[in-house]
């Protein structure tokens, strides 16, 4: 037998399917997630979406940027080829602003990136939740919501008969 | 319209701006005796021109809000137009700069004129008639575009004519654009010329930027200020708060982004006639001023303001609003006071107190027309098209 990913709920309303995710959330389910073909505030904030390392990635990233230019710019000018401006001491700082700028922003720009495809899980040619053969009107008509098996509340019979009071059909997902 | 009338406790600030404005002149009156005239008349200058700028800057977000819409300018417009209503009351405090003409700017001088080529060369633009003509004509524009911008909004108010969303529109556009151009010039005029040698052609654009973000700075204090008590409390909408917070970050930015740019100019060229702004201010006694205008006009605002939830707190925020003010005011006393020349000593001490005095005075007048203009109007355009569509958000 496969292992079970979770189970899966199918809505044929976003209300029906925000009521369920608060529920399951009001009972202390965390690994969830919902799947809908338009954005909705209310359920990412129930779903706790807004819980983002992004930003502090970001900034890592940026800082990181800001070590790398100013000390790519120290060692050109100071240690590697040494050359006279207009008299001016060797490190002069001053002129090493607009290039550690710009791989601060640079790096926080790839950062950002990197970090929001890693977060996402992204790229990802296989996910469980496809084994379901009407999983894809996620992007058309349908709005899924699935209680995953690794969460610590998990009991598949309880979960199912959670969910089956507002959902139109609910499944077991395997891996 | 007795509707989103204006708090009582606001409504007090009235009294104790003209307080503050009468004690102001006396103080600085008072000092005008114990100063050299171009101590006395550069303290009158900074603290003129931290209100005026202040202003102007709001006219500069009301009339780009007028062209670009957005519910950010529409929670603020009264109190945009208010503070506007002021430039032609600030308008008259320009007189005093006027009359010190002599003791601030070394080029109204006829004989350091015959004795100085470069002066000479710059004097069919420096000289004291066209001098006092342009500051009549940028404050006739400025005066114009406020007059006609508050005219469209209270018709807009009584007959809620759509019409007039467009007609503000129409003016907004190439108001915006003079604006911008009678700013520049006005920067070269009252504070770049305080040094007739210099030059710098992105100096309009620092004037700008400052006022920019002492305007936006002003815009979010007071909206905090408002929208923290009744009436306005229940239209309070935190998104656009995050708004204000968002455009002051992109000026404490984009003020930091010409102040360098300048600097890095003229200290890479290090040319005898441009480098004499910086040497006062990185050289000598000037340098601690310059350090703490850099953390405190910059690095400190900016790594503040780059946390989301900061820009959400009204507390954090008004505290922050209230620092770039102070920070604004810095800023331009940085600009006037080390391109003096100061034959005579004088007493700190005064001249600290003169530019306090000067600052309270006009900051009494400014506040008792804004204050007054808000009183006239509800609090919200209530019958701007789009108020609905502002109010719908979070």
């Amino acid at each position: 037998m496969n292992r079970v990913y979770g189970v899966l709920a199918e809505f044929d309303s976003i209300s029906s399917l925000i009521e369920a995710a608060k529920e399951a959330r009001d009972i202390g389910f965390r690994k969830m997630d919902a799947y809908t073909p338009f954005p909705n505030e209310e359920l990412a904030h129930i779903l706790g979406y807004h819980k983002s390392r992004l930003p502090l990635i970001t900034l890592i990233a940026g800082l990181i940027g800001t070590v790398t230019g100013a000390g790519l710019c120290y060692w050109v000018h100071v240690i590697a080829y040494p050359l006279n401006f207009g008299g001016k001491p060797l490190n002069s700082w001053p002129a090493f602003v607009p290039i550690t700028f710009e791989t601060t922003i640079l790096f926080a720009g790839i950062g950002v990136v990197l970090g929001f495809f890693a977060i996402c899980g992204l790229p990802q040619p296989y996910h469980p939740l496809f084994n379901d053969p009407r999983f894809g009107l996620a992007s058309n008509d349908r709005f899924f919501l699935c209680i995953e098996a690794d969460d610590p509340y998990y009991n598949e019979d309880k979960v199912k008969q959670l969910l089956g009071k507002k959902a139109v059909r609910v499944t077991t997902v395997d891996f | 319209m007795d509707y989103l009338k204006v708090p009582e406790e606001v409504k007090g600030i009235k009294k104790y701006a003209l307080a503050a404005a009468a004690g102001g002149f006396l103080v600085m009156g008072a000092l005008y005796f114990f100063l050299p005239g171009t101590v006395f008349f550069a303290s009158y200058l900074v603290g003129y021109l931290f209100w005026l700028t202040i202003a102007l800057g709001i006219l500069g977000w009301l009339t780009l809000h007028h062209m670009t819409g957005g519910g950010w300018g529409i929670m603020v417009r009264r109190i945009s137009e208010a503070a506007v209503y002021t430039i032609p009351f600030l308008a008259v405090f320009i007189i005093p700069v006027l009359f010190g003409i002599h003791h601030l700017y070394h080029w109204s001088e006829a004989e350091a004129v015959a004795h100085d080529p470069i002066l000479a060369h710059k004097a069919p633009y420096l000289n004291v008639p066209f001098f006092i003509l342009r500051t009549v004509f940028y404050f006739a524009v400025w005066i114009f575009l406020v007059f006609r911008l508050l005219k469209l909004s209270l018709e807009q108010d009584k007959t809620g004519d759509a019409v007039i969303y467009n007609k503000l529109y129409r003016v907004s556009a190439p108001g915006f654009l003079l604006l911008f151009l009678t700013a520049t010039f006005a920067s070269f005029d009252w504070l770049m010329s305080l040094d007739p040698h210099w030059f710098s052609s992105i100096y309009g654009v620092w004037f700008a930027s400052g006022a920019a973000l002492s305007g936006m700075s002003f815009l979010a204090l007071w909206a905090i200020i408002l929208y923290s008590r009744e009436p306005l409390s229940e239209y309070k909408r935190l998104v656009y708060f995050h708004d204000y917070g968002k455009l002051m970050f992109a000026f404490v930015m984009f003020w930091a982004y010409i102040s360098f740019s300048q600097f890095l100019i003229i200290w890479s060229g290090n040319l005898p006639e441009e480098i004499i702004f910086y040497i006062p201010r990185i050289r000598g006694k000037w340098l601690p001023l310059s350090v703490f205008l850099l953390i405190g006009h910059f690095v400190l605002p900016f790594l503040l303001l780059l946390s989301a939830r900061i820009k959400k707190d009204f507390g954090k925020l008004s505290k922050i609003a209230i620092w770039l003010l102070f920070m604004h005011w810095i800023d331009i006393f940085w600009n006037v006071f080390p391109s003096l020349k100061i034959g005579e000593s004088y007493s700190i001490l005064f001249a600290i107190l003169a530019n306090v005095a000067v600052t309270v005075m006009v900051g009494g007048v400014f506040f008792y027309f804004f204050i007054s203009r808000l009183e006239k109007m509800p609090l919200l355009p209530v019958k701007e098209p789009f108020l609905r569509e502002a109010l719908e958000s979070e």
